[in-house]
């Protein structure tokens, strides 16, 4: 199929960018959308232009890299899946498709499609982990019983895999998704409940430092989420801020 | 005190959901006493309470309260939205929010707003009337066993004998009712209570109560403009 991308071109952070216009053609439907953009790339360095910057990484929607906002949704029109698994049956021959880099203050553009999303790394360093005795008696995490609930929880929790998705969408630019389910994965689990109360206070404070907005429960996020996290998880949040709020120490 | 409300993304949004709360409550109590101007009894009922509202010392300090809350609210509500304009400088050039979320829901500010200035001019007809000067109609008492009551239903009447103000007034309920049917919800899930077992449960309330307040407040400035009730 033939297509029309309007795709985001900008050089740098501080340059100005804007949307270009470029006709693909003979695009199969079995493409993954980024085959797509690799075909558009081949076209543009042999007629020596710059190629499009995206990220991407293990293409197959584990790793979290690729992340792009196509046609006015995060990672496209499809649910429960990343812009590496969105496959070009989704779109029709003729269509016009804007591709655009996920829009927040704490995600700054480095280069066309690609944004800085370093903010999360140091929300998750404010707070999301587990201290383990590592002095050769490791407690075998597998002996430790959790209940299968809580199990479950936590694990759906755990499947975020950082793409940032949630912050593109939200009206408000807030990370409380991303945020929530890293708080929940610990929080639920035995493992998790030493650092408890000032993991969730921690990684909230680091949350706001990086600039993301405040949530304000549009719900969004929850829709456009490529691993499907509930807004269970912030609600879950919220009563571990306030718990800890109330009463810091352990 | 500012600092302990301020402090981050989740007190604020903490306080937004306790003084929404509390507004709620408030509505419950404005929308019941004045629902007893359908009695039809020439505003006897609705007197009675009005002066009781208006003399009773606790619920007199709940007045200031309500004050209280409701700045908070709308300050609280200010800040939300220019630190969120903040965190989402640029603008997508395509942007499908509907196919995400609800036009209200991304749009409470704005309905806050809507209800903030109705909110003055309501203040206006009534509250600024008995409270600081006075009522605006001649029959301003009415005996009711013996006792003199200030005649708020009177004034009730003139008011709302403006086509105009009828209009404002159910432009007014019609905000509040979007506003409600996102606020309502989004409360319990800021202080963290959506338990499976509640969830359906706060929501169907939260749409219930979302019509219902609204409607029976609408249907006041309507019930007198079409003289259903005298
Ligand atoms: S919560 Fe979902 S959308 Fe947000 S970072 Fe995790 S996987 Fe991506
Ligand atoms: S490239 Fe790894 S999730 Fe898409």
């Amino acid at each position: 199929m033939n297509l029309t991308l309007k795709v985001w071109r900008q050089k740098s952070t501080s340059e100005q960018g804007k949307l270009v216009e470029y006709k693909v053609s003979e695009i199969s439907e079995d493409m993954s959308f980024l085959e797509m953009m690799d075909v558009l790339n081949y076209k543009l360095i042999e007629s020596g232009d710059d190629p499009v910057a995206f990220d991407h990484d293990c293409r197959e929607g584990i790793c979290g890299m690729c992340s792009m906002f196509i046609n006015g949704e995060a990672h496209g029109p499809n649910r429960g899946v990343t812009t590496c698994q969105l496959h070009m049956r989704s779109f029709k021959d003729g269509d016009t498709i804007y591709i655009e880099p996920w829009r927040s203050a704490a995600f700054p553009v480095i280069k066309d499609l690609m944004v800085d999303r370093s903010a999360f790394d140091r929300v998750q360093q404010a707070g999301g982990f587990i201290s383990v005795n590592t002095s050769g008696r490791t407690l075998d995490a597998n002996a430790i019983p959790v209940p299968k609930e809580d199990a479950d929880k936590s694990f759906d929790a755990a499947t975020c895999i950082g793409c940032g998705a949630c912050v593109a969408t939200c009206p408000n630019g807030s990370a409380m998704l991303f945020v929530s389910a890293k708080v929940s994965q610990y929080a639920l689990l035995p493992q998790g409940q030493v650092e408890r109360k000032e993991r969730v206070l921690n990684m909230v404070k680091k949350m706001d430092e990086e600039g993301f907005g405040n949530c304000s429960n549009i719900g969004a996020c929850e829709v456009q989420c490529p691993k499907n996290i509930s807004l269970d998880n912030i609600a879950r949040m919220n009563r571990e801020y306030l718990m800890a709020s109330i009463k810091p120490e352990n | 005190m500012a600092s302990a409300i301020f402090k981050s993304s989740l007190t604020k949004k903490f306080w937004m959901a306790l003084t929404g709360i509390f507004l709620i409550s408030f509505l419950v109590v404005h929308c019941a006493i004045n629902a007893t101007i359908f009695f039809n009894d020439g505003g006897k009922t609705f007197n009675v309470w009005a002066h009781f509202m208006g003399t009773n010392i606790i619920i007199r300090t709940m007045e200031i309260v309500l004050f209280a809350g409701l700045l908070l609210h709308v300050i609280d509500g200010l800040i939300l939205y220019f630190q969120n304009r903040k965190a989402r400088p640029v603008k997508y050039a395509y942007e499908k929010s509907s196919a995400s979320s609800t036009w209200y829901s991304r749009s409470m500010a704005l309905l806050g707003t809507l209800i903030l200035l109705f909110l003055i001019l309501h203040m206006y007809h009534f509250w600024f009337k008995t409270r600081i000067t006075h009522l605006d109609v001649t029959n301003h008492v009415m005996m009711i066993d013996g006792l003199e009551y200030e005649n708020l239903y009177a004034q009730m009447q003139l008011v709302f004998s403006n086509l105009i103000v009828v209009i404002v007034y159910v432009l007014g309920c019609i905000s509040l009712f979007w506003h409600l049917l996102h606020g309502f919800k989004s409360a319990f899930q800021s202080l963290g209570f959506n338990h499976l077992k509640y969830k359906n449960a706060i929501a169907f309330v939260g749409d219930a109560f979302s019509v219902i307040i609204p409607a029976i407040f609408a249907a006041m400035p309507l019930a007198f403009y079409l003289k259903f009730i005298q």
